[in-house]
């Protein structure tokens, strides 16, 4: 009886794993096929913040997709920046989360702020993967070499060299008002950030 | 030992029966039983030809044929496919043949309420977005990618059967408008 009892819980427990292991393919958008890599459930957040809400937004200057380097401090006393770290390409939840910032142009404008999307891999593999998303509006950074230096600064760069899905707003004089450091197995509501970009007012 | 044997045997076909929710519904089947809120607009309840508030169900939508599209907002075919789909409603609605008899709804899995009404904002969508935020109908549908259509009969007494899925692929109005007719057997 006592076997009996034992194996269903191993069954249960099992069954409840499998349940589990099933859950990573986040509504993934079809354009990308086949070629998400699934990452499974990761630790939520694997860093430590080194910045804070209040501080100056420490510069940087990164290659873009496009060809042009890309500077904070060029956006200095004429644009709100939104700086959207995603883990890595070619994965769930990041493949979706910046074709949505793509048709919310509107409300970016209407606050005064530019988006830059960061991430840690190469200009190459960034270019490939958002050409899957059709033409993007924003400019998209390539935090690559010195490896994930400007995520390392921000205090977002995981463990394992990736980066933390997170969102930091600053401010035209260069201080940062909003961080989201989310869980990088979720994507953040868009909301949200609408309500931060609000309180620049 | 034989116990142990019949566990393992157990374990090993788990994999093949334990996740029903995973697979997506097929031709033939009926619709997952799935609940969505009453939409709040007037005209949306009265394109659905439903009444009051709470939840319904699929079958209680008043027509022949529906047409019911998983999409996301974040998602770059559904935003390209967007336009393409707002037409199909306007050649139903403008065919005194069909106007009535077939409807489009659509799901936004894993979106909220905010972004699928900003979806629904930027493409103009005339026909009702229900958004599931936490990704619970998009289990019952198996989780499949979007865009995902599925074309459903509405039959008597509160059923339903599945004609059609596709994902992707979305072919432009008028030959989906001619396939879902065929599907349907309105043709």
């Amino acid at each position: 009886m006592k076997e009996k009892t034992l194996s269903i819980l191993i069954l249960l427990g099992l069954m409840l794993s499998l349940w589990i292991s099933t859950q990573d393919l986040y509504g993934v958008s079809e354009v990308f096929k086949e070629n998400i890599y699934p990452v499974g459930k990761l630790k939520p957040v694997d860093s430590q913040l080194k910045v804070k809400v209040g501080d100056r937004a420490p510069d940087f200057t990164l290659p873009s997709i496009s060809g042009e380097k890309i500077s904070l401090r060029q956006y200095r006393g004429k644009k709100n920046v939104v700086l959207s770290f995603v883990p890595a390409a070619w994965t769930p939840v990041c493949s979706d989360q910046w074709p949505g910032y793509n048709i919310a142009k509107e409300i970016f404008d209407q606050h005064e702020a530019i988006l830059l999307g960061i991430t840690v891999d190469n200009l190459p593999t960034l270019f490939a993967w958002t050409n899957q998303m059709g033409k993007l509006w924003f400019p998209v950074l390539s935090d690559f070499w010195p490896h994930g230096k400007v995520a390392k600064r921000y205090g977002v760069l995981r463990s394992d060299g990736t980066a933390e899905r997170a969102l930091f707003i600053i401010d035209k004089k260069g201080m940062i008002r909003y961080i989201d450091v989310h869980d990088i197995n979720k994507r953040p509501p868009l909301e949200d950030l609408v309500a931060a970009l609000e309180k620049l007012k | 030992m034989k116990k142990i044997v019949f566990l393992v045997l157990l374990i090993l076909t788990f994999p093949m029966v334990g996740i029903p929710s995973n697979k997506p519904p097929e031709k033939g089947e009926s619709f997952p039983s799935i609940q969505l809120p009453i939409p709040k607009p007037p005209s949306e309840k009265a394109y659905l030809g439903l009444s009051g508030e709470g939840l319904f169900r699929i079958p209680q939508i008043k027509a022949k044929v529906l047409i019911v599209e998983i999409f996301s907002m974040y998602c770059p075919h559904c935003q390209k496919d967007a336009p393409g789909v707002n037409e199909l409603y306007d050649r139903i609605e403008k065919n005194p043949d069909l106007k009535g008899k077939i409807k489009l709804i659509g799901i936004g899995v894993g979106n909220t309420p905010f972004e699928v009404e900003m979806f629904k904002k930027t493409y103009q969508i005339p026909f009702p977005l229900f958004p599931d935020r936490d990704y619970l109908l998009h289990k019952a549908f198996g989780e499949v990618r979007t865009p995902y259509f599925m074309v459903v009969k509405i039959k008597g007494e509160g059923t339903s059967e599945i004609v059609h899925t596709q994902l992707g692929g979305y072919p432009g109005a008028e030959a989906f408008l001619e396939l879902v007719q065929k599907v349907s057997g309105l043709k």
